[in-house]
Formats: structure tokens, sequence, C-alpha cells
């Protein structure tokens, strides 16, 4: 069967930075005025998604596939090892890697929009920030997974984590067959957004070859 | 993704924003959703992209020669929170107590759980 761990350890309240308050206030306030609509603005910042990029996180997956010293410290150190590649925040987060395995999957979720590793995952997707993503996510994590198209073995063990605003987690996908010898650079191709949220797993390279086709 | 108008224009009349070839690029999403709001004004006509980029220029010449490159779009937030006041969409006061309100609200909120707004001040489900 599977485990599903669900880590509650906060039950205090959350302080947002200045500046997020104040991005909130004025966007509440317009949505209400309706100077703005929120589904255009969700469409805008959507397409910004990319922009920030998950290609940090996918450079700092390919390098802990490539080295075993970088690993290490990833798993002891994730916020250091992470800074070591240039990749730093702002709020000065604590991050933690999980490293997905054959016995087990890890799945991060949480509503807050504060919580979400943006120096090495970039904006976070619509979907995240949605409730019943988070909810389900916890109750239900084989159901979400399959309606991400991502099929984990029965052996398997499913651990949800819930972010925090102090501790944002990193997944470490696995690395896919058939990549012997191939470079860091060439296995970031395969290392996908949600493969580090935990709702995919990491592209085969059929799946690049595929996709780079279409 | 092609920029449609009100994007084009808010790169033309500040083009010191951050971005690469196929348009701006962001640090952190308040810094997008800041974008995204003035887009969406200007594009509804609350204001001229020259008034604001006369907003945005006084507030990084106020900010001076060394300030960093990363304060960019908290002046962003600046010149838009003075614009919306100047104009009367929002007032000083009524973002203020917004503010205090969603700070109340993170504070009060248990982590994990959607932080939102009293039932009496929450009219946008």
């Amino acid at each position: 069967m599977a485990e599903t761990d669900h880590h509650h350890d906060h039950g205090e309240g959350s302080e947002l930075p200045d500046i997020a308050l104040r991005v909130k206030s004025l966007e509440s306030l317009l949505i209400e005025k309706g100077y703005v609509d929120p589904e255009a603005l969700d469409l805008l910042i959507e397409t910004y998604e990319h922009k920030v990029g998950p290609r940090n996180g996918a450079a700092v997956v390919a390098r802990a596939w490539t080295d075993p010293g970088f690993k290490k410290h990833l798993m002891e150190d994730a916020g250091a090892a992470i800074a070591s590649l240039g990749f730093v925040g702002r709020q000065g987060e604590h991050m933690v890697a999980l490293e997905n395995t054959p016995e087990t999957h890890n799945m991060v979720v949480c509503t807050l929009c504060s919580c979400y590793p943006w120096p090495v995952l970039g904006l976070p997707p619509v979907w995240y920030k949605s409730a019943p993503y988070r909810s389900r996510a916890v109750g239900d994590p084989r159901g979400v997974l399959e309606e991400f198209g991502t099929q984990i073995p029965e052996g398997s063990a499913v651990r949800v984590w819930d972010s925090t605003a102090e501790i944002r987690y990193l997944v470490i996908p696995m690395r896919p067959e058939g990549t012997d010898g191939w470079s860091a650079e060439q296995l970031a191709e395969l290392v996908t957004r949600n493969s580090m949220i935990g709702t995919g797993v990491a592209l085969t390279p059929e799946q690049l070859e595929a996709s780079q086709q279409a | 993704m092609t920029l449609h108008e009100g994007q084009k224009d808010a790169l033309v009349a500040v083009p010191s924003i951050p971005r690469d070839d196929e348009g701006p690029v962001f640090r952190e999403p308040w810094e997008a959703q800041a974008f995204a709001l003035t887009v969406q004004l200007h594009e509804r006509g609350a204001f001229t992209w020259s008034q604001w980029a006369e907003a945005l220029g006084g507030e990084i010449a106020n900010a001076g020669p060394n300030d960093p490159a990363e304060n960019y779009y908290v002046h962003w937030m600046a010149a838009l929170e003075k614009l919306t006041a100047e104009h009367d969409i929002v007032p000083r006061e009524e973002f203020l107590a917004r503010k205090d309100a969603w700070d109340r609200a993170a504070r009060a909120t248990p982590h994990g759980e959607p932080i939102e707004l009293g039932r009496e001040t929450n009219s946008h489900d």
C-alpha cells in the first residue's frame, strides 16, 4: 500500500514579505474595483512562467546525477549546494532536496504562493496555487499523479511534502535509463518542472526526442 | 508567444526593463504580478504609457545611480502605487488598510491553508 506522509510541523501563521503584501493588496483592490480581470491576469502571468524558468533547477538535478560529490552536498545542505551553482534566493529560505528512489516518490504541495522555490523553479504554475490541487494531493496523491499522466509503481510509496515559508523542497527525480555517458547539459533537457515538483518524472530520451520534433 | 500591444508599449516606453529577446524576465512572481497589473491597467485606459514611464523613471532616478538592478520592480511597484493613488483608482489610505488586512490575515492563517481576507472584505471569489 502507498504510504502518505503529510508533514505538519507548522502551526504558526505566515509572515509575507512586505513587497508581496503590497502587490497582493493592490491586486485584490484592483480586481474588486473591476480595473483588472483575474483570469486575464493569470493568463498574462502564465505566459511568463517559463521566463524565470525551471532551467536552474534542471541544472541542479543534472549536476546531482553526474557528480556524486555535488549530490552528497545537495542532500546534506541543499541551500549551500544550490548557491554554489550561483542560484540564490532573496528571502534566505531553507532548501531541502528530496531524492526519488524506486521505493519512494516525493511530491510537493503548498497553497501559499510564497512557498515555492523560485530561484530554482521559476514562477509556479497556476494549478500549483489552487486549493483543489493541494487538498487532493494530500488525500489522493496517486489520483493527482494519474491526472498528470504519471504512473508510480504499486510497490513504491508516495510521500507528500507540504512546503512552508521557511522550508522549500526540490524533488530530485530518478535519472532515466538509457542516458549513460550523457553530459550534464544533455541530461538537464530531460528534467521538467513537474518532475522537480513531483507531479511528473524526468523525460526518457525517447520522449525528449519526440518533444523536440513536435 | 507574441507580445500584445500593451506589452510592446511597455517595453518601448521603459527600455531599461529587464528582458531577453522574447520579452520581460522576472526574478520572482510578485514582479510578474506587478508587471501584469500595470499592463492591464494601461489597456483599460487607467493611465497612458508616458504617464507610466514618467512615474517609473521618477522612482528610479530618486534611487540614484548606485541602486542595484534587482530593485527594478521595487521601484516599479512604488510607481504603480503612486500612480493609482494620484488617479484616484486606489486611494493611499484604502491601499494601506488593505495591506494591513492582508498582513493580519497571513499571520492568522495556519500554514498550508490559503490566506483569505475575512468574509466582510472578501468580495471577489
